[in-house]
């Protein structure tokens, strides 16, 4: 039964992914789907921003930028070259990453708000750019046709389809996020967080860390345009202002970071108060910044926000791992 | 050769001389005090040692090896650990935690083998671990039976205490403590005196910032004396005790020395 204990200590996770497996089961409405989809791509980008904002302590609010680079690129490359969607994807995630390594090299030197302002300006020139640059990014006409994913020659393109490639997109991120964080990159992430100085003092590469945490947060914001870009068909620089750079923060701000809970919920809730409010049409933007304020007001640290949130059950852990977590009084033998 | 040699350091701040000139040096296995009035100069000299604020002029070789101009992190790996006088613990996270990101320049898991998670990964953070209970067991009582709390919630002195554990577990060879002692009942400060001893015994070197004299006096091998930025007399415990230009500087002149 020894191989059950893994199983058991991880039940909570299992059965939540089998709840979002089953969804379709019960919502068939497409447009429901529909959103559930974008719900998707807003997590993986809440989640990609997190990294900087929640576990750094960043604070970039130019995101949107490596989203639509991650867009645009992806679009090129399918278009263009032709190359199938899945080279496209990690093409969209590479080259957002290397962008951001080419922001966060000269930038990181800045401190504080001049770096924030330095990311705002990022996307701003970026926007500029998709604008003007006829070309190749078409401008303001945008990129139209762009064909759906395909895995290994299967056309994907039912929202069905959609919606479990989109799961799978989210829990990849999760996971590997999960993965990166619980260990030495996500402790050292987290000291930079808490305090710099003493971080760096305790032999911390704080900029190396810092680097990376942005190209990681670039290069995840790449793949969800990537996905973004396939599942619209149409992308154009509209798509990607500050102003939906701002809509993660909130998300953020809502949902609460430094975890990987609260930007997924942030996310989940900021795509579906618009929605569920529709009947209100123009009124409903007033419910959305309503709830805003009110957040501020009653959690500032937003739902889920500071602190770590477990879905392992300890009880199935190694006796050893226990006597850690409850902290027991024992010295180390030897 | 001298562990660390400190050659003709000074450093100002705008027209303010902080440090001018300040020579010393600290042999393996010493344990010497930093005194001198407040503003004297002592955590600009710590500043200076660990790159955290570069002198202007001077040079800083520990080990035979220039260390001026490297980043903190740098003179970390190289060695040198610190505490600071106000202290700077990583608030939100655990106790552990806190104390395994002292190790974390040790370790050699990177992106790629985070994700991957080959068995290698699992024994870094194991070992790691180990080393971080080892050097909590140090503390007996203290820190033990609070490993998974948040370090905010800790009272002040095993604050301190953590911010000793962290700076000791990478296995540093010299450690700056930056008034270890502040905020402690005289109970906790005989604790830490005792813990002083026991980090020289450990095998690591100890240059202290401390205020309160019985410490000083107890605990070092040798005192610095500092006073507006220089050095005003450097020896043993019983001859800066004696000095008149320290008692002059220090311990508060005429009225001291006629008490005495």
């Amino acid at each position: 039964m020894n191989f059950l204990k893994p199983i058991m200590a991880h039940s909570p996770v299992l059965l939540i992914i089998a709840v979002f497996v089953a969804v379709p089961l019960f919502v068939t409405n497409m447009y429901h789907l529909q959103v559930l989809v974008f719900i998707g791509i807003y997590a993986i980008l809440a989640l990609s921003l997190n990294l900087l904002n929640g576990y750094v302590g960043l604070l970039s609010i130019g995101h949107a930028a490596f989203y639509a680079i991650g867009a645009y690129t992806s679009a090129k490359l399918t278009i263009d070259l032709q190359l199938p969607w899945v080279l496209a994807l990690a093409g969209a995630g590479a080259v957002a990453g290397g962008f951001g390594y080419l922001i966060a090299k000269p930038t990181l030197r800045l401190s504080g708000i001049y770096m924030t302002l330095a990311t705002l300006g990022f996307n701003m020139i970026l926007f500029l750019v998709l604008q003007n640059w006829m070309s190749f990014t078409n401008g303001p006409l945008g990129i139209m046709d762009i064909p759906p994913p395909s895995i290994f020659g299967t056309v994907l393109g039912s929202r069905l389809q959609y919606y479990y490639l989109i799961l799978i997109l989210v829990l990849l991120t999760v996971f590997s996020m999960h993965r990166l964080m619980a260990c030495r990159f996500g402790r050292a992430l987290t000291a930079i967080r808490e305090n710099e100085l003493a971080a760096e003092a305790t032999g911390v590469d704080t900029t190396r860390y810092k680097i990376q945490a942005f190209v990681l947060a670039a290069g995840y914001a790449g793949i969800a345009g990537s996905f973004y870009a396939h599942f619209v068909k149409y992308i154009s620089p509209d798509s990607f202002t500050i102003n939906e750079s701002f809509i993660l923060l909130a998300m953020l701000a809502f949902g609460g970071q430094g975890n990987l809970l609260g930007p997924v919920v942030g996310a989940a809730a900021l795509i579906l108060i618009p929605e569920v409010f529709r009947p209100l049409q123009e009124y409903r933007m007033f419910v959305y910044g309503g709830i805003l304020i009110a957040m501020m007001l009653v959690r500032r640290q937003g739902l889920f926000g500071g602190r770590c949130y477990r879905l392992r059950l300890t009880r199935f852990d190694p006796p050893s791992a226990r006597v850690y977590q409850r902290g027991d009084k024992f010295l180390p033998e030897g | 050769m001298a562990l660390l040699q400190i050659e003709e350091i000074t450093k100002e701040f705008g027209g303010l001389k902080a440090l001018h000139a300040v020579s010393l040096h600290l042999d393996e296995g010493e344990i010497v005090s930093l005194i001198g009035p407040n503003g004297a100069g002592k955590t600009t000299l710590f500043n200076c040692i660990t790159g955290t604020t570069p002198p202007d002029r001077g040079s800083v070789r520990f080990n035979g090896e220039e260390i001026v101009g490297r980043p903190p992190h740098e003179v970390a790996r190289r060695g040198i650990s610190r505490t600071f006088q106000h202290i700077r613990v990583f608030g939100q996270m655990s106790v552990l935690e806190n104390v395994m990101v002292g190790w974390d320049f040790r370790g050699r898991t990177g992106i790629f083998t985070a994700l991957l998670r080959p068995p290698r990964v699992g024994r870094e953070e194991a070992e790691n671990r180990k080393r971080c209970l080892e050097v909590l067991s140090l503390f007996g009582e203290r820190l033990l039976p609070r490993l998974n709390q948040p370090a905010r919630e800790l009272s002040y002195a095993n604050r301190r205490r953590l911010e000793i554990a962290r700076a000791l577990v990478s296995g540093p060879r010299l450690i700056l403590l930056d008034e270890p002692t502040a905020g402690m009942n005289p109970h906790e400060t005989q604790q830490v005196v005792d813990l002083i001893r026991m980090i020289c015994e450990r095998g690591h070197s100890v240059l202290v910032i401390e205020h309160k004299m019985k410490v000083v006096m107890t605990v070092s091998d040798r005192i610095v004396v500092l006073d507006h930025g220089e050095k005003i007399a450097e020896g043993p415990p019983a001859a800066i005790a004696a000095d008149p230009t320290v008692i002059e500087a220090y311990m508060g002149g005429r009225r001291r020395a006629q008490a005495d």
